[in-house]
């Protein structure tokens, strides 16, 4: 449902151009989670924003349902990376979670129920009156998934969501994206740079090279559901794929740092 | 209550001060504080307070209420807009180094004496505070919130009322802040040069007319109010950035 072909980006101009995105042609299904991984800076976020709609591709289409995106869909909802500024300080967490609502249903109710329906999918109920800030990372981050959830998209983008949480709370997250898709069935393109995160998560790893960004491999995960911390992380299959996964990652990552002495040819140290 | 007893200490022991070092003076123009103070009651409990200090504040909070819409509109105009900055940039900086106090023949002899003129004053001053903490507040907002906005498509009145401006209101606050102090200042220079009413007006002109005591009396009323305006602003600040405060309580 979700599509991108031949996707490039390019920022600035003239020799001062850095080109995030070379060729990137990937598509999503209605239902499936998908994630991308990469080594840092490999265009992952640039991607993202050309997905939903906030940035322009330099070339290339990006379409959703058919139609070209051209602005944010109204199908498609985000969490940030960083959950401490994608949250708006000065209001609640209800008001936050109910802000993109306001275009959407008119009546008060209406939106203080969906409200409480997401807060209570992520185990927020009763915290509405709360401040982000009087909150942990973890809830923080629950809030902002809320946030996506109550807006009632069909595709749910995630940039790096867990980044910026504790190792213990990131698993705890993670299971509970896992238990919203299966409750809500939308579907969700997951961006992380952690190969188990996007093993233990997608139906589907697509696999990006260093910048400027290609797709490697996309990689099918065929570990059954539903998933466990424990016991799908211990099965040789798990293994096998994250193994998969990480020898593309690193040899991109090689490449990458063997092609920059290029730019610093004049030291003389060229290898 | 310790507190509060030690913040009370050191007016106490001034005024103590003042009225043991007067009691005696035989000096006219510096009068026992029991004559200011006589004059005090006389002039400001209430006789001229419907005659001079409504005027007085009136023409204060209109200035300061015009500077503060104007400044945050054509702050958050210039804060999103670069060419807009840029072309205004010269004029913002000539007009905001003007001292007031010489605006006021200009003022004077465009507008005339009443209370038009005088408000135009106290704005045009205040004026600048406000507009640049707003531009600068503008241009300081995370990026990232507004791709949130974007993302979740909210209109642009929607995203100036509740993303831009509130993530503003902090820097904006400590702009009206600085234009308050200067509003004040404003509000007796004004009515020292062509005025017919006001607190600094019924100074200067008890000066005039030596009446001394009197003289002191508008002075000290001239400081109690410069006190209560400012708390007044801040029990209003600290109602409309709780969150600020709270979060930065917090970090």
């Amino acid at each position: 449902m979700l599509s991108v072909t031949n996707l490039r980006k390019t920022y600035g101009s003239g020799v001062q151009a850095v080109e995030a995105i070379r060729d990137l042609t990937l598509t999503v299904d209605r239902g499936e989670f998908v994630c991308v991984v990469g080594p840092s800076g490999a265009g992952k976020t640039t991607l993202l924003k050309s997905l939903c709609g906030l940035t322009k591709p330099s070339s290339g289409t990006v379409t959703l349902a058919g139609a070209p995106v051209t602005g944010p869909p109204k199908e498609i909802a985000s969490v940030f990376q960083d959950y401490s500024r994608s949250l708006m300080p000065w209001f609640t967490v209800h008001r936050n979670v109910g802000l993109p609502l306001y275009n959407r249903y008119r009546s008060t109710a209406d939106r203080a129920e969906r409200v409480a329906t997401a807060l209570d999918a992520v185990g927020l109920s009763g915290f509405g009156d709360r401040y982000p800030w009087q909150l942990s990372g973890g809830m923080q981050q629950r809030v902002a998934i809320a946030r996506g959830l109550a807006y009632a998209p069909e595709i749910l983008l995630l940039d790096e969501p867990f980044a910026s949480v504790d190792a213990q709370t990131r698993s705890d997250l993670e299971d509970l994206i896992l238990r919203v898709r299966d409750d809500t069935g939308v579907t969700m393109l997951l961006v992380t740079h952690d190969i188990d995160e996007a093993v233990y998560l997608a139906d589907r790893v697509v696999v990006l090279s260093a910048r400027p960004s290609v797709v490697l491999e996309t990689v099918e995960v065929d570990l059954p559901r539903p998933r466990d911390q424990v016991t799908t992380k211990r099965s040789p299959r798990f293994a096998e794929l994250r193994a998969h996964v990480l020898t593309l990652i690193r040899r991109t990552a090689l490449d990458g740092s063997a092609s920059t002495p290029d730019h610093h040819s004049t030291t003389g140290e060229r290898r | 209550m310790p507190r509060t007893g030690l913040r009370l200490l050191v007016p106490v022991l001034l005024v103590l001060l003042w009225w043991t070092t007067s009691a005696g003076s035989t000096s006219p123009f510096y009068p026992p504080l029991r004559e200011v103070l006589a004059a005090f009651g006389e002039s400001w409990l209430f006789a001229r307070v419907g005659s001079d200090l409504v005027p007085s504040l009136t023409r204060l909070l209109a200035g300061l209420l015009i500077a503060t819409t104007v400044g945050i509109a054509v702050g958050t105009a210039l804060g999103r807009n670069r060419l807009l900055r840029q072309a205004l940039n010269p004029a913002v900086q000539f007009c905001r180094s003007l001292p007031g106090a010489a605006l006021i023949p200009v003022s004077v002899v465009l507008f005339g004496i009443g209370d038009g003129s005088k408000i135009l004053v106290i704005a045009f001053v205040c004026l600048f505070p406000v507009l640049l903490n707003t531009v600068d507040a503008v241009r300081g907002i995370d990026p990232q919130l507004e791709d949130v906005a974007r993302s979740y498509r909210l209109t642009p009145a929607q995203r100036l009322a509740f993303v831009l401006l509130p993530a503003a209101a902090p820097q904006i606050f400590a702009g009206i802040r600085t234009a308050l102090g200067i509003a004040f200042i404003m509000m007796v220079v004004t009515e020292l040069y062509a005025a017919t009413n006001g607190v600094g007006f019924v100074t200067l002109s008890a000066r005039n007319s030596f009446d001394v005591p009197q003289m002191w009396a508008g002075t000290v009323l001239l400081g109690l109010l410069g006190v209560a305006l400012s708390a007044l602003f801040l029990a209003l600040q600290r109602r409309v950035l709780r969150w600020h405060i709270g979060m930065t309580e917090r970090t």
